[in-house]
């Protein structure tokens, strides 16, 4: 650590020099932060108070900056110091608006303050300035694998951005799935009748774009590399590669829908008049070529009546079949009632749904078809049974509640079946055993990653891929690569087309970003980036399997081979690391090590404990800092440090922390599980797995198990944090002052 | 061949058809989403007074349940309070079309014959068409002995404290029933009526006809 120094500011604006005695924060930062250039300023997010930082820098050789004033996501702008190391003790939102201004409480409320100048000073000495990561690469070319309407989406908007695309299709044509259908569900005024498809105009737009280059009947075969280095080879039909550089990748690989044989109960494979919505589709356009009249498939007579069954194989709770609802098919069921009721009023057309579920303009659209004619009836069919070239349609009439309701002489029945995302392989699957004489069928891998943790994007249980729903929908697990359309949810054509425009410019984000060795979202911009010393490594894998981004490969040692540029910056590797060789340059053990070991703890007999809160600092600690804003009060034993993500937490600052006898842990970090608000997907429940294990470091402590508290925290806990913490607080009075005081 | 027979021979199975074109604001019944707002803020639909509440009327139309929905006593129980045309969020004038059906199922004969407010309306429309004034005696007096002379008895002894307040109060004549008052003209209004009674017929069989 050559030549680094110091300096100290604390400020007294915002009440601050009314409530603290500023005077001795500045003797604490001088004599315990053992930091000599120590300054307090009225008001130092001012012109002027930047200006007298900026003078210390620039003429002082001040490398390393502690700031004594507001929570550190408060006036980013006014203190922007990007070559120097910076830390914030927040002694607004963190102390002052969170407690009493009352004459009783000032000494518990300035040690409160004392102790974060003491953290502050011992944090930004244990960091350096991040540098940005050096191992960059600037393509600016975006790879679209698939040919639909997603697909094809996101590359005209990519091409209009003025960036390259390659568009890799599987079949010989674009189009998708759109391309099969006569007509689409209407986005335009009045909503009344099905519209054209578009896709011809869309292919149209693609193969007359230079900056798009389409590669059709060629399949992705070998993704290497990292956001802004990517090397993808692309297979073609008649066994050729071509090897492009690529920047970042768009996956739109769309759905199947599931397969009707599975539903023999409904008639599917069972006769040539039950058809899913596709085999309608075929059936309308094939009626459009000719004479207009949709035939039934048997015996090509006219189709006089038409059942639809909605919910074909979706929404099923027994785990036979889709659990979930595709979004599309009562529109599209709507759509195709049309077909019928448009050529000839006469045809009978029935929809039996459970509920009908029309978003969009839909509502419009429904109310339409009833206009025209088709009859919308809510049931639950039990059963198709085909008989000669007709069906009899048997279900529950669930507003009758008839349950031996039926409709006979059916010409044609179609099974509105659900979308499948076309995902590729679930790496996360647990291997199947396969059965005697069963043939195995592998799912066909869409990117072909060569990554340590598998071939394709993580899934959710349903096979979409994952992304974090509410604030990164676009986003997948594997940085720098975006999912958009129906492979990451069941969407319609509209709904598909929003989100290949947002991956698009998502991914145009993630390889400019990689260019600059910047972080991609959620610490969008962030220069650190992790650092390893090898030669402590014992190749233990858990980073390498941990990660939650598969952003760490693996050489022929098996030692880890990090790509930064893959990396989301959460430190779950760090936390992770049994020998703790992984670092950030502003985060690592030792800046969150410093601060646990810099408070001052009072001896057992003062009746002041100490708790440490290690807060996520996606959502406990803005919690905490929109507490302070809201004035919610609590209590003045609580030193609170961000951490970036639960799963950054190394077990070592814990069992530090009881060592040095803090009185008690809290631990807050995002809901897990199936509905996880984790910004770092897996972060917090790997966290909470190692946490778990604390229960053996307390044994051997021969401390109480209630000293670690594992806490789901949320953004909008602004009122429930404060009570979670003097609800523990006083829990802690219970069980006595840890016996590690005064060691 | 009756009406009945008739219309129930010319649309076959549609009876979705037949409401459509036969029922004043029939062809609202296709609208219908079944949410089931109207079922839940009728106000005489508590503790299932109606054997089949408006949005399963519908539905029945639609299943083509004809024999059940126009011998139904349900839709007479409609008071016109219209919450449920207020309510509706699909804008179905649901009042009038269970008037509408409930007027077509009378007109058929399908009607139930004693449901007091087909009862009632049929015995209101006789009492005030005769002389042109409504006679308020005979016609409580009739509504009271429409089950027999026994009820009939023992209705009428129990509103005997209201018919004596309302006879102090002058507000009933005991001698109304022997022949009650009666407009100047009734002559005109018969003429009046019949002619209207005309008009009707020769409108609703052109539309039976189609």
């Amino acid at each position: 650590m050559a030549d680094i120094k110091v300096a100290a500011y604390i400020c007294k604006g915002c009440g601050l020099g009314e409530r603290l005695d500023t005077d001795a924060l500045v003797k604490i930062a001088q004599k315990d932060g053992k930091v000599p250039m120590a300054k307090s300023h009225d008001f130092l997010c001012s012109a002027d108070g930047v200006a007298m930082i900026r003078n210390d820098i620039d003429n002082e050789g001040v490398t390393h900056i502690m700031i004594g004033a507001c929570s550190r996501r408060a006036k980013t702008e006014a203190f922007y110091f990007p070559s120097n190391a910076v830390a914030r003790a927040n002694l607004r939102e963190g102390v002052i608006w969170i407690r009493p201004d009352t004459e009783e409480a000032r000494e518990t409320t300035q040690e409160m303050a004392e102790d974060y100048i003491r953290m502050g000073c011992a944090e930004v000495k244990a960091m350096t300035a991040p540098g940005g990561n050096p191992n960059t690469g600037s393509s600016k070319t975006l790879l679209v694998v698939g040919g639909g309407v997603t697909g094809m989406t996101t590359a005209i908007e990519a091409s209009k951005t003025g960036y390259p695309v390659v568009l890799v299709e599987k079949t010989g044509e674009l189009g998708g799935m759109a391309g099969k259908l006569y007509k689409r569900i209407p986005v335009h005024e009045p909503f009344k009748s099905p519209a054209d498809t578009g896709v011809a105009d869309l292919i149209a737009q693609v193969m007359g774009d230079s900056n798009i280059k389409v590669y059709l009947n060629a399949t992705v075969a070998k993704t290497d590399g990292a956001p802004g280095r990517f090397v993808v080879d692309i297979a073609t039909e008649s066994g050729a590669t071509h090897t492009e550089d690529i920047g970042a990748i768009v996956q739109a690989s769309g759905f199947t829908l599931y397969d009707m044989n599975k539903l023999p109960e409904l008639g599917g494979g069972q006769s040539p008049n039950v058809v899913d919505q596709l085999g309608l589709e075929s059936l309308a356009r094939a009626a459009a070529a000719g004479d207009g009249v949709i035939r039934r498939p048997s015996d090509n007579q006219p189709v006089k009546s038409v059942v639809f069954v909605q919910c074909a194989g979706q929404r099923d709770p027994t785990g036979t079949h889709l659990a979930y609802c595709s979004g599309t098919c009562c529109n599209t069921s709507i759509k195709q009632a049309m077909y019928f009721k448009d050529a000839n009023p006469s045809v009978d057309t029935t929809i039996i749904y459970t509920d009908l579920r029309t978003p969009g303009n839909g509502e419009d659209f429904y109310r339409s078809a009833q206009e025209k004619g088709v009859i919308f009836t809510k049931g639950k069919v039990a059963q198709v049974v085909p008989n000669g070239a007709g069906s009899t349609v048997k279900f529950h009439d669930l507003i009758l509640d008839d349950t031996e309701a039926a409709m006979a002489d059916v010409d044609l029945v179609v099974l509105a079946t659900g979308q499948v995302p076309n995902s590729g392989v679930d790496i996360f699957a647990a291997p199947k055993e396969s059965e005697e004489g069963a043939v195995e069928v592998k799912p066909i891998s869409i990117l072909n990653l060569n990554y340590r943790q598998g071939p394709d994007v993580p899934q959710l249980k349903q096979g979409f891929t994952d992304s974090h729903f509410i604030c990164f929908p676009y986003e997948t697990r594997r940085t720098g690569i975006y999912t958009a359309g129906p492979v990451r949810r069941p969407m319609d054509i509209a709904q598909a087309r929003e989100d290949a425009t947002g991956a698009a410019l998502k991914a145009i984000q993630a390889l400019e970003n990689a260019e600059l060795g910047r972080a991609a979202h959620p610490r969008s911009g962030d220069l650190s980036f992790p650092k390893v010393r090898l030669e402590g490594c014992t190749q233990c894998k858990r980073c390498t399997v941990e990660c939650p981004f598969g952003a760490i490969d693996e050489d022929e040692k098996r030692f880890p081979v990090f790509n930064e540029s893959r990396c989301r910056r959460c430190g779950t590797c760090m936390g992770a690391c049994p020998v703790r060789v992984i670092s950030f340059e502003n985060y690592s053990v030792n800046t969150v090590g410093a601060q646990v070991k810099a408070v001052d703890i009072p001896d057992e007999f003062s009746e002041k404990p100490r708790i440490l809160i290690l807060a996520c600092e996606n959502d406990a600690y803005p919690a905490l800092d929109m507490a302070g804003m809201n004035r919610n009060e609590y209590s003045a034993f609580v030193r609170v440090i961000p951490i970036r993500c639960l799963g950054s937490v190394n077990t070592i600052w814990v069992t530090d922390a009881l060592n040095a006898g803090y009185d008690g842990v809290m631990m807050m970090g995002c809901k897990h599980g199936d509905e996880y608000q984790c910004h770092f997907v897996k972060g917090s429940e790997l966290g909470r797995v190692r946490m778990s294990k604390i229960d053996d470091t307390l044994k051997t402590l021969n401390l109480e198990s209630e000293r670690v508290r594992d806490l789901e925290v949320a953004i909008t806990d602004i009122e429930r944090v404060p009570e979670m913490i003097n609800k523990y607080a006083a829990e802690l009075v219970a069980v006595g002052p840890s016996p590690f005081k005064g060691f | 061949m009756s009406a009945n027979t008739a219309v129930a021979e010319k649309y076959r199975n549609n009876f979705l058809k037949e409401i459509e074109e036969q029922v004043e604001m029939g062809d609202w019944v296709k609208m219908c989403m079944q949410c089931g707002v109207c079922s839940g803020s009728c106000p005489t639909n508590f503790q299932s007074a109606w054997e089949h509440p408006p949005q399963e009327l519908f539905m029945m139309i639609r299943a083509g349940k004809r024999e059940e929905v126009l011998t139904s006593s349900s839709m007479w129980n409609c008071t016109s309070c219209y919450n449920c045309i207020v309510r509706c969020p699909r804008k179905l004038p649901i009042t009038h079309i269970m008037h509408g059906i409930a007027e077509y199922a009378h007109r058929l004969g399908m009607a139930p014959k004693l449901q007091p407010t087909r009862f009632f309306s049929g015995l209101f429309w006789k009492n005030a068409t005769k002389t042109g004034r409504v006679n308020e005696l005979k016609l409580s007096m009739g509504l009271y002995f429409k089950d027999g002379l026994g009820a009939g008895i023992k209705e009428g002894m129990k509103m005997k404290d209201v018919a004596l307040g309302l006879m102090k109060a002058k507000r009933l004549n005991p001698f109304e029933i022997i022949k009650g008052h009666a407009c100047k003209d009734q002559k005109g209004i018969q003429a009046m009526l019949k002619k209207a009674y005309e008009i009707e017929r020769s409108r609703k069989a052109a539309k039976v006809a189609g």
